[in-house]
């Protein structure tokens, strides 16, 4: 088992978000989470990797675990991002930094790489992505395809075990989806690890293993995607896919 | 005004003796006065400058730091520099601590005077410029592994710096002016040097005017390095 979680609850002031989730994805497989806006898919990817603290509840990503119904020290913490790489829906790149600076950063200043071994790093990643051309310019000079996936470059530069992607394509002019879901195609085939939050239901069904539905902070159903869109087992489900066919 | 000044000009300009004599006042006392700001005036701005500014990130800090003591220290160290005036810190610096058996020399006591007061005011400008960046760009950072220190360093640091300059450079450019009142505590910056040059000739109006000219020059060659200074960091900006 790549990831587990158990009994996940996490609350925002009086509102509960995520009311017990129990979740377990294999090494290598590709997750997709669907669901209606506000049931918790963006607060149960952040809490993968504890950009937001759950309330309870346990997490294990390859080897570590935390237990959030202890007290977790800060070091843990960071330790545990790193497992995960996070790509956002508004890509977040760092303004003042390249293309090629975005994604050496981590190596540099987390894992204390060399910049000459971390900068050759970087360009095959930038490679890998399809954007060694643009490697020197900053985010400003690039499209929003072209910035997501130097976002994606910079968080498969810290070598995660899993990848986290929040509607990576949400933002971009419809024109635009195609290069960043076939750089995520690229990567599901390699055998990497993925959690995708995403309304792409073609990338859905095409690429995943696993579809979760989420609604009202529970995941309500949950199976291969021919079995999940074809054939629902819950009215839930079966209203949600009505809806955005 | 204009019109005193300009009739004060045409006065001299009709008097040959007096012309020779303003000149030559004029010239003899550019030495020392220029001496005042290289010896004085202008250490004591960088040196104050700087010392304030990293209080003003401390104290910035401290303010977002959601630690409730060193947030409410931080709020009444800026409410206290900010609701008295700069005049009043100096003396109770330097005349006032002697009665506690506190005696600090013109120099240091003007130092630490004007960097506390730089600290409150650039501290605010420092707490804007931080929260000014998006949570984003925290997120960003924390999710490749950064720590808090990390993130400050190498993310939000150089981007706050860049929304920073112009204001800290109103601050800078206040402080080389405000540096005219360490005179009142002895310090014998360019100022003082004035005072002490037309009390014993009694062309104030020149020597002082000659003075104004000086710090005139310097602040316009400080808006000439902020300018560098803001086209460089706005070079990742889309215009
Ligand atoms: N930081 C926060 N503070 C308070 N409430 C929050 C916070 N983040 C999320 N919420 C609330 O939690 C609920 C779930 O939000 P979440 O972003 O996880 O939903 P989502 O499934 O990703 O929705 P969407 O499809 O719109 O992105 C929403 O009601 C939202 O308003
Ligand atoms: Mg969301």
């Amino acid at each position: 088992m790549m990831i587990s979680v158990q009994g996940l609850y996490k609350q925002f002031g009086e509102v509960e978000v995520l009311k017990g989730i129990d979740l377990k994805i294999q090494k290598g497989k590709v997750v997709v989470i669907i669901g209606p806006s506000g049931s918790g898919k963006t607060t149960l990817l952040r809490c993968l990797n504890v950009l937001e603290k759950p309330d309870k509840g346990k997490i294990r990503i390859g080897e570590k675990e935390l237990d959030f119904a202890k007290s977790v020290a800060k070091q843990e913490i960071h330790a545990f991002r790193r497992l995960t790489g996070m790509v956002f829906q508004n890509y977040q790149l760092f303004p003042h930094m390249t293309a090629l600076e975005n994604v050496m950063e981590g190596p540099v200043t987390v894992k204390k790489e060399a910049k000459a071994q971390a900068r050759q790093k970087a360009m095959d990643l930038l490679k890998k992505v399809g954007l060694v051309q643009q490697a020197d310019q900053y985010p400003f000079q690039l499209s929003g395809g072209q910035q997501q996936r130097v976002g994606i470059a910079r968080a498969l530069a810290m070598e995660p075990e899993v990848m986290l992607f929040d509607e990576p394509t949400s933002a971009l002019d419809p024109e635009l989806v195609g290069e960043v879901l076939k750089v995520m195609k690229d990567l599901a085939a390699e055998g990497m690890t993925m959690v995708v939050v995403t309304h792409e239901m073609r990338f859905a069904k095409e690429v995943a293993d696993e579809i979760i539905f989420m609604d009202h902070g529970r995941i309500v159903e949950q199976g291969k995607p021919e079995q999940l869109f074809i054939n629902p087992q819950h009215e839930r489900t079966k209203q949600f896919l009505r809806l955005i066919e | 005004m204009v019109k005193m000044y300009l009739s004060y000009l045409n006065n001299i300009m009709m008097d040959h003796d007096r012309l020779e004599r303003l000149a030559s006042i004029a010239q003899s006392s550019l030495l020392p006065l220029v001496k005042g700001a290289l010896y004085n005036t202008i250490p004591l701005t960088i040196i104050t400058f700087f010392i304030g500014l990293l209080l003003a990130i401390l104290t910035a800090l401290a303010r977002i730091s959601g630690i409730k003591l060193l947030h409410g220290m931080a709020r009444v160290y800026v409410s206290a520099i900010r609701g008295t005036p700069l005049l009043v810190q100096l003396f109770i610096i330097f005349y006032g601590l002697p009665n506690l058996g506190v005696t600090i020399d013109p120099f240091p006591a003007a130092v630490i005077g004007f960097s506390l007061n730089v600290g409150a005011y650039a501290s605010e400008i420092i707490r804007a410029a931080i929260l000014s960046i998006p949570k984003g760009q925290w997120e960003a950072a924390y999710s490749i592994g950064m720590s808090y220190g990390q993130v400050l360093r190498r993310v939000i640091f150089p981007q706050a710096a860049r929304v920073s300059i112009p204001p800290l450079s109103n601050t800078f450019v206040s402080l080389v002016k405000d540096t005219s009142l360490a005179s009142l505590i002895l310090v014998t910056e360019m100022f003082r040097k004035a005072q002490e040059i037309a009390s014993t000739n009694y062309e104030f109006l020149l020597v002082y005017t000659e003075a104004g000219l000086i710090y005139w020059v310097i602040c316009f060659g400080l808006s000439i390095i902020q300018d560098r200074i803001e086209r460089r960091l706005n070079r990742y900006i889309a215009r």
